[in-house]
């Protein structure tokens, strides 16, 4: 992913003058493409992350357009003050990228995961919540970040993401894509642990489950529409998600529900409200919390069964 | 129209007088604190906006105007003041200040709610790097507008200054010009033993600044430095000497005007000191509704 978005970034600079990326010194030989198009366009702010989202939301409001980067917790926590007042209350139209989002880097330990990031966004106004789930829609994302000139928080992966929607095209905004319909189970999926739900599905198909799968980027403004179209539909729902339950993707589409007063069997799955001291792969901390493939069929299958 | 006019120093303490007299009036009408905190920097508000910005208050939007931010947001009782009497909105906006819905509170709103504020200040250490942000967009796109800042010495306090401090050196941004008002007190002690400020000019002198320290009540004083760093291609820290409560014997160097509000007989003590004719005083109407 960071691959397609440093080549998205350099695409757009070369279209849009007004484009700069501001990097918290990360990103070593990865924009050597963006800085030999155009010097003036790539700014690296050092380790200094708090001033780095200050000048960027000063340039958003001088007729720039800037785009920061950098690995996630210290672009969304380190300084979240400044995406707040500055960026936030400002209005200034800075994108705000994180990389090696939630369990990436899962061997790098607790300072290094973010699992806390949609609870914490979710709650500043005027800010878009973006989880794009492979390289195509956070292209897609970062494009309609840009053109929409609102403040936003983009929060990727980092390399080796499958592509999951097979060319079909990234829905808008607020929406999300059915990537299969199905009767029995909805599984609504965020961010690049989608590829766990994909995967889910093509296992409770060999079961003979028929699950629904819905991929989802947008964690604000709130897929209302999308909620409503399933809730029609379908009974039974997996959400999953690579960050804590408390105040995730699968908190809003409860709060949703009991808004609705609707009566649906629903299984959250997210981060557990515990750190992860130990280390391993990503594949081993995603079933470590209990958000891998295995672990939504497992809800899946209780909630179909009983 | 937009260049900066070229008031007198008489002119410039006239307007001062004014202006610190409709501050403390204010502080007493609606009960706003920071007193000391709004008195230290008014005779450099007074400068910059007369003398320095260039700026279309009927137009404040203009695109090659001069950037100024208050980082040390919670000196805006004295800056609305400033702006209304430089013509940004009539005095008359400022009658609901600090009632019930009113826009004019303790710190500056953000752009889109007041014409003349460039940045919401309040929160410390966020006004540098949003003026870097925009001394940066200057150069980018070709323009030649200059920005300011005037921070507090407590504002030093926080990390953020020092890490924009080491951007705009290495960027060498020769279009961003802060001014530290140093009044050697933040909210509950001296700024020089809450924290190791001093010496404070050297530390911005080492950062990589082009550094000037003044008397931060001279006009004479200000202006010098101005010039003499102008050519610098470096971003400039002027260390402005000031003394908290300026220009009301009974405030001055006293941190309990950090957060005391005065009384009528003070006002009008006030009025004296600052040769405010007696029509202007009017007192009656008093609302408070902040409790500092």
């Amino acid at each position: 992913m960071r691959n397609a978005f440093a080549d998205e970034v350099t695409q757009m600079a070369k279209a849009d003058p007004r484009v700069v990326l501001l990097s918290g010194d990360i990103g070593n030989r990865l924009f050597d493409n963006l800085r030999a198009q155009s010097l003036n366009q790539f700014l690296n702010c050092g380790v200094a992350e708090q001033n780095m989202m200050g000048v960027a939301a000063g340039m958003g409001l001088s007729g720039l357009r800037p785009i920061v980067y950098t690995i996630t917790p210290f672009t969304t926590v380190r300084c979240l003050e400044q995406i707040k007042v500055d960026v936030a209350y400002h209005e200034s139209p800075v994108i705000i990228v994180g990389t090696g989002s939630g369990l990436s880097y899962a061997s790098l330990g607790p300072t290094h995961h973010s699992l806390e990031d949609f609870a914490i966004f979710r709650a500043i106004p005027n800010l878009q919540v973006l989880a794009p789930w492979d390289a195509p829609s956070l292209r897609a994302c970062l494009r309609m970040a840009f053109l929409s000139g609102k403040p936003t928080y983009i929060r990727i992966g980092k390399k080796g993401e499958p592509d999951l929607c097979e060319g079909q095209e990234v829905p808008a905004i607020g929406d999300g894509l059915v990537l299969q319909t199905g009767k029995q189970i909805c599984i609504l999926a965020i961010g690049t642990v989608a590829q766990e739900a994909v995967a889910a599905a093509r296992i409770l198909r060999a079961q003979g489950i028929s699950a629904e799968v819905v991929l989802v980027h947008t964690v604000k403004p709130y897929p209302t529409a999308l909620f409503d179209g399933l809730l029609s539909r379908l009974e039974c729902f997996v959400t999953v998600e690579e960050h804590a339950r408390i105040g995730g993707f699968g908190e809003s589409f409860l709060s949703h529900l009991a808004l609705k007063s609707l009566q649906k069997r629903v299984i959250c799955l997210g981060t557990s409200d515990s750190f992860m001291p130990i280390v391993g792969s990503q594949a081993f901390a995603r079933s470590h919390f209990g958000i891998d493939a295995a672990s939504v069929v497992a809800s899946a299958q209780a909630l179909v069964q009983n | 129209m937009n260049a900066a006019q070229s008031l007198s120093v008489e002119s410039l303490e006239q307007l001062a007088r004014e202006i610190r007299f409709r501050t403390i009036r204010n502080s007493y009408l609606t009960g706003t604190p920071h007193l000391g905190s709004c008195l230290s920097c008014t005779d450099l508000l007074v400068w910059l906006y007369w003398n320095v910005l260039r700026l279309d208050p009927k137009n404040p939007q203009w695109p090659e105007r001069d950037r100024f931010i208050l980082s040390k947001g919670h000196a805006a009782p004295v800056l609305f003041q400033v702006l209304a009497e430089r013509g940004f909105y009539p005095r008359a906006h400022l009658e609901d200040y600090g009632q019930d819905g009113s826009i004019f509170g303790e710190h500056p709103p953000s752009p889109d709610h007041l014409p003349g504020i460039e940045a919401a200040t309040g929160s410390l250490g966020h006004g540098l790097p949003m003026g870097l942000g925009m001394a940066l967009a200057a150069r980018i796109q070709g323009q030649a507008y200059q920005v300011f800042a005037i921070l507090s010495d407590g504002e030093c306090n926080e990390g953020s200054i020092w890490e924009c401090a080491l951007m705009a050196s290495a960027q060498k941004v020769s279009n961003l010009t802060l001014f530290v008002d140093y009044n050697k007190w933040q909210a509950t002690g001296r700024s020089n033993e809450v924290l190791g400020l001093a010496p404070l000019a050297e530390k911005w002198k080492a950062f990589g600044w082009a550094t000037a320290e003044i008397d931060g009540h001279s006009f004479q004083e200000m202006g010098e430095a101005l010039r003499s760093l102008s050519g610098d291609p470096r971003p400039k820290a002027i260390i402005c000497n000031t003394i908290k409560g300026k220009g009301i014997p009974f405030m001055e160097d006293d941190n309990n005007w950090h957060y005391r509000i005065p009384t009528a007989a003070e006002v009008e003590q006030c009025a004296q000191v600052l040769r405010i004719p007696g029509e202007e005083i009017a007192l009656e109407g008093r609302s408070p509704i902040s409790c500092g």
